[in-house]
C-alpha cells in the first residue's frame, strides 16, 4: 500500500473535513456492468446475487431521477465521479495529529471515548470494538439469533436471508433501491427465532465499525413470531465522509405478533446527498417502529415506512430533522394499510436553521375494503430565523367508512417574547435558543434510549451556535 | 450605594414617549411599592429594567449597586442579580420547570462548575413547599397550560430559587384569587431581608395588606408624582387616582 501525505483540508465546518484516501480494493468511478462484476467477484457473490445486482444496475439506469417532485438539487449527483466500491479496512492511515482542532473539540464536547474519537476521525479503521461486537454475539447467538454482516447473511444463511431480501423493498421501488441494489455492500442481517426477546438493543455501531461504514448498505432484519427485537444504527459524532452520495436500503419484517423497533440517529458532513428506502412489513398482530434522527447532510430524502399487512398490525414513524444553513432535511413516513384493524402513528418534527430548509413528505393509505383502520400524523416545524424554511406535504388517503385518520401540523418560531424571558432568567440568547429548540423535540428525545438522547442533546446545543445574534 | 437606581428615565417605544422623567431608588432590604392606574407606564418601567429590547432609554439611567444596568444585555443583568416576576409569563413549551430553573442557576457558574444535583432538588422542593406547590409541578413545562395563579406561582418560585438582589414584581396580584394572593404574599414575605430589594409594582392596593412595602410611589402619565410611607397607599385607595394626578404637574422626585 503506498501512502499519500497532501494536506488536510480543514477550510469547512465542523465534520466536514477530509483526507487523501488509499484504497486496496477499488471499482473505480462510474458505474457498468464491468464494476458489478467487478464488486461480485471480490466480493465472492453467489450467482443469484450477482445477477440481482445486474437488474438493479438495469433499473437505476432506465429510471429517471425523481424530479418532478423532489429536489433539482439531486442534478448536482455525478453518478459518473462516484467509487460504487471501495474495499473495507483499507482506509488510509493517519495520525491523531492531523485531525482538525474544530473536530476534535466536538468530539470531546459530545463526550465521545477517546478510543471512539480516533475511529471516527478516521486515524483508526477500527477501534476496539471486535470484542464488544463478538460479546453481544455470543450473548444473542446463544438464543439462536443471528446478528452477521449482510454479505455473510447472503452466504450462510440464504434459506431465511433470500426468502425476504428484496421483498419488502424490491429492485425498482425508486431510482436509488435500484442503485443499492446493484452496488449494496455492508450493513446487517438479524434474524430473530420464534418467541425470543432480545433485551438489550444490537446496536449496528459496534457491528459495523468492526467492518467500517459502508456507502450502500443493505440491511435486512427479521423478527420471527412473537420475537422482540431494538436495532440502533449511527451515532450523534460528526462523521467524515469521503464520498458524496450514500444510498441505504433497510427491510424490516416483523412476522405474527413480533415487535420490530430501529432507531437511527445520523450526522453527516453537509457534502453527502443521504438518499434512503427504508421500509418494514408487519404481519398480524405485529409492530414495527421507527425512530429516526437526521442531522447535517446537503440533501436527505428519507420515508420510513410500514406496509401494515396483517390484521391488527400497527406501525410508527418518530422522526426529528434538523437543517443548518445550506442543508435540505426532506423526510416524511409512509403507512400503507392493507389490513383490517391497522393502525398507525407518524410524528414529525422538524427545525430549520439558517437558510436550513426542512420537508416533510407524509403518505397515508387505506383503501375502501378496510375496516377499523387508524392513522394519526402530527407534524410540527420549528423556524430559527427569518431565512429558514420549511414545507409540508401529506397525501391522505382514507377511503371506506368506519376508518379514522387525524392530521395536525404546526409550523411555529421561538417568539422573541420567550427569549426574552429565558434571559431573564440569567440564560444567553443562545442558550435560551437550544433550550427552546431541545423543547420542542423533547417529548421525542424521551422515546430514544438514555445514551443517545443525552448525545442529542449536547449535538443540538452545538447546532444552535451561532444560529443567533 | 446598594441600590436599585432610576434617574430622569425616559422611554418611547417608537414614537411614543412612555416614561417621561421617572426617578426613584430602592435600597436593598427595602420594600417599595409603585401604584399607577393603566397607561401610567408602570410595566414598561419593569421591562426596561429588564432590558426589553423594544423599548428604547431616550434619556436618563438605571444603576444596580452603582453598575450601569442600560449597558447590560438582559441575561447579564438577570446574572448579576435582577429578578422580574412578569405580568405575562412566557411559556416554554417541552422545558419542565426543574429543566429551566437549573439552567438558569447553572447559567451563574463559573464554565466547567456543575451543580450538584441532590442539593439543588433539595432546595427546588423547599421552596416550593413554602408556595404550597406540588412536587409533580417539576416535570410540567414552564407555564404551559397553567392557570393564572399557577403561572405567578412559578414566578415567585423561580425569585426564590434563583436569589437576586433585586426583584421587581410586576402586577403579580393581578388575576389571583384571594387564597393565591395571600400563598405568594406569604412567599415573598419569606425572601424579605437585608439582602434583597423588592419593587412591587401594582395596580390594587390590596396586595399593600399582605406585602406591606416600606415606600410608596404613585406613577401617573410616566412620572412619579407622589411619595410616601405605607398610609400612601391608603390615601390613594381612598381619594383615588384623580387627586393623584392632580399633583402630576409637579413630579415629586424621591432621593
Amino acid at each position: 500500500m503506498k501512502t499519500e501525505t497532501k494536506a488536510v483540508d480543514i477550510d469547512r465546518d465542523k465534520g466536514d473535513f477530509a483526507y487523501p484516501e488509499v484504497h486496496v480494493r477499488d471499482a473505480g468511478r462510474g458505474l457498468s456492468e464491468k464494476t458489478i462484476h467487478y464488486i461480485s467477484d471480490v466480493k465472492e457473490d453467489p450467482d443469484w446475487v450477482r445477477e440481482f445486482r445486474l437488474r438493479g444496475l438495469k433499473t437505476f439506469l432506465e429510471k429517471p431521477l425523481p424530479t418532478h417532485w423532489a429536489s433539482k438539487d439531486l442534478e448536482a449527483i455525478d453518478f459518473d465521479k462516484i467509487r460504487y466500491y471501495l474495499s473495507p479496512g483499507t482506509g488510509a492511515k493517519r495520525s491523531w495529529e492531523e485531525v482538525p482542532d474544530d473536530i476534535k473539540r466536538t468530539f470531546e464536547r459530545l463526550g465521545i471515548p477517546e478510543q471512539e474519537r480516533k475511529f471516527l476521525a478516521g486515524v483508526e479503521a477500527q477501534f476496539d470494538s471486535e470484542a464488544v461486537y463478538s460479546n453481544i454475539k455470543k450473548a444473542v447467538g446463544e438464543q439462536g439469533v443471528i446478528f452477521v454482516g449482510s454479505t455473510e447473511g447472503l452466504k450462510n444463511h440464504p434459506e431465511i436471508f433470500r426468502k425476504w431480501f428484496g421483498k419488502v423493498i424490491p429492485i425498482g421501488d425508486n431510482k436509488f433501491s435500484a442503485l443499492n441494489s446493484a452496488v449494496f455492500s455492508g450493513g446487517s442481517f438479524i434474524y430473530v427465532p420464534p418467541g425470543v426477546k432480545v433485551k438489550h438493543p444490537l446496536q449496528a455501531y459496534f457491528r459495523i465499525n468492526a467492518e467500517s461504514f459502508g456507502q450502500f448498505e443493505r440491511t435486512l432484519i427479521i423478527a420471527d413470531e412473537g420475537s422482540e427485537v431494538t436495532y440502533m444504527e449511527g451515532c450523534t459524532a460528526p462523521k467524515f465522509e469521503t464520498v458524496a452520495l450514500h444510498s441505504a436500503v433497510v427491510e424490516l419484517v416483523a412476522l405474527k405478533g413480533a415487535k420490530l423497533q430501529y432507531i437511527t440517529v445520523q450526522n453527516w458532513s453537509s457534502n453527502v446527498f443521504n438518499l434512503v428506502t427504508k421500509r418494514g412489513l408487519a404481519h398480524e398482530d405485529a409492530e414495527i417502529k421507527w425512530i429516526d434522527c437526521n442531522i447535517g447532510s446537503r440533501l436527505t430524502m428519507k420515508y420510513p415506512g410500514v406496509v401494515l399487512k396483517g390484521r391488527k398490525s400497527r406501525g410508527e414513524v418518530l422522526s426529528i430533522a434538523l437543517a443548518n444553513n445550506g442543508q435540505h432535511q426532506d423526510t416524511g413516513a409512509k403507512m400503507i394499510h392493507a389490513a383490517d384493524e391497522t393502525t398507525s402513528n407518524i410524528i414529525s418534527k422538524s427545525i430549520s436553521i439558517g437558510t436550513g430548509r426542512a420537508t416533510y413528505r407524509g403518505l397515508v393509505h387505506v383503501p375502501k375494503h378496510l375496516k377499523h383502520c387508524k392513522n394519526n400524523t402530527e407534524c410540527d416545524a420549528l423556524l430559527i430565523n427569518a431565512t429558514s424554511r420549511t414545507d409540508t406535504y401529506p397525501a391522505i388517503t382514507v377511503r371506506g367508512t368506519g376508518n379514522s385518520v387525524q392530521h395536525e401540523a404546526s409550523v411555529s418560531q421561538v417568539s422573541a417574547e420567550q427569549i426574552f424571558y429565558m434571559q431573564q432568567r440569567g440564560l444567553t440568547e443562545a442558550q435560551a435558543m437550544s433550550l427552546s429548540v431541545n423543547g420542542f423535540v423533547n417529548d421525542l428525545v424521551r422515546q430514544f434510549p438514555m445514551e443517545y438522547s443525552v448525545e442529542l442533546k449536547r449535538l443540538i446545543e452545538l447546532e444552535m451556535e451561532g444560529s443567533v445574534g | 450605594m446598594n441600590e436599585l437606581r432610576v434617574e430622569n428615565l425616559h422611554v418611547a417605544i417608537g414614537d411614543q414617549q412612555i416614561v417621561r422623567g421617572l426617578s426613584l431608588a430602592v435600597p436593598r432590604g427595602e420594600v417599595h411599592a409603585v401604584m399607577g392606574p393603566n397607561g401610567s407606564g408602570k410595566s414598561t418601567l419593569a421591562k426596561v429594567m429588564a432590558g426589553h429590547p423594544d423599548y428604547h432609554v431616550t434619556k436618563g439611567k438605571i444603576t444596580m449597586d452603582s453598575e450601569d444596568l442600560l449597558a447590560l444585555e438582559p441575561d447579564d443583568r438577570a446574572r448579576k442579580g435582577l429578578f422580574l416576576a412578569f405580568q405575562y409569563p412566557s411559556e416554554v413549551p417541552g422545558v419542565t420547570i426543574a429543566n429551566f430553573l437549573r439552567a438558569a442557576l447553572q447559567s451563574r457558574l463559573p464554565e466547567g462548575e456543575e451543580m450538584e444535583a441532590t442539593e439543588y432538588y433539595a432546595k427546588l422542593y423547599e421552596k416550593m413547599e413554602l408556595l404550597g406547590m406540588d412536587r409533580s409541578f417539576t416535570s410540567r413545562a414552564v407555564n404551559e397550560g397553567f392557570s393564572g395563579g399557577e403561572k405567578k406561582r412559578t414566578e415567585i418560585l423561580q425569585l426564590a430559587m434563583l436569589e437576586p438582589k433585586y426583584a421587581v414584581l410586576d402586577e403579580t396580584d393581578s388575576g389571583l384569587d384571594i387564597d393565591a394572593l395571600k400563598t405568594v404574599a406569604h412567599g415573598v414575605n419569606s425572601l424579605r431581608g437585608s439582602k434583597i430589594g423588592i419593587l412591587l409594582i401594582t395596580h390594587y392596593q390590596r396586595i399593600l395588606n399582605y406585602i406591606v412595602p416600606d415606600h410608596v410611589h404613585v406613577m401617573v402619565q410616566g412620572r412619579i408624582v407622589r411619595s410616601g410611607g405605607k398610609e400612601l397607599a391608603l390615601e390613594l385607595e381612598e381619594r383615588g387616582y384623580d387627586w393623584a394626578r392632580a399633583g402630576a404637574d409637579e413630579p415629586v422626585l424621591t432621593r
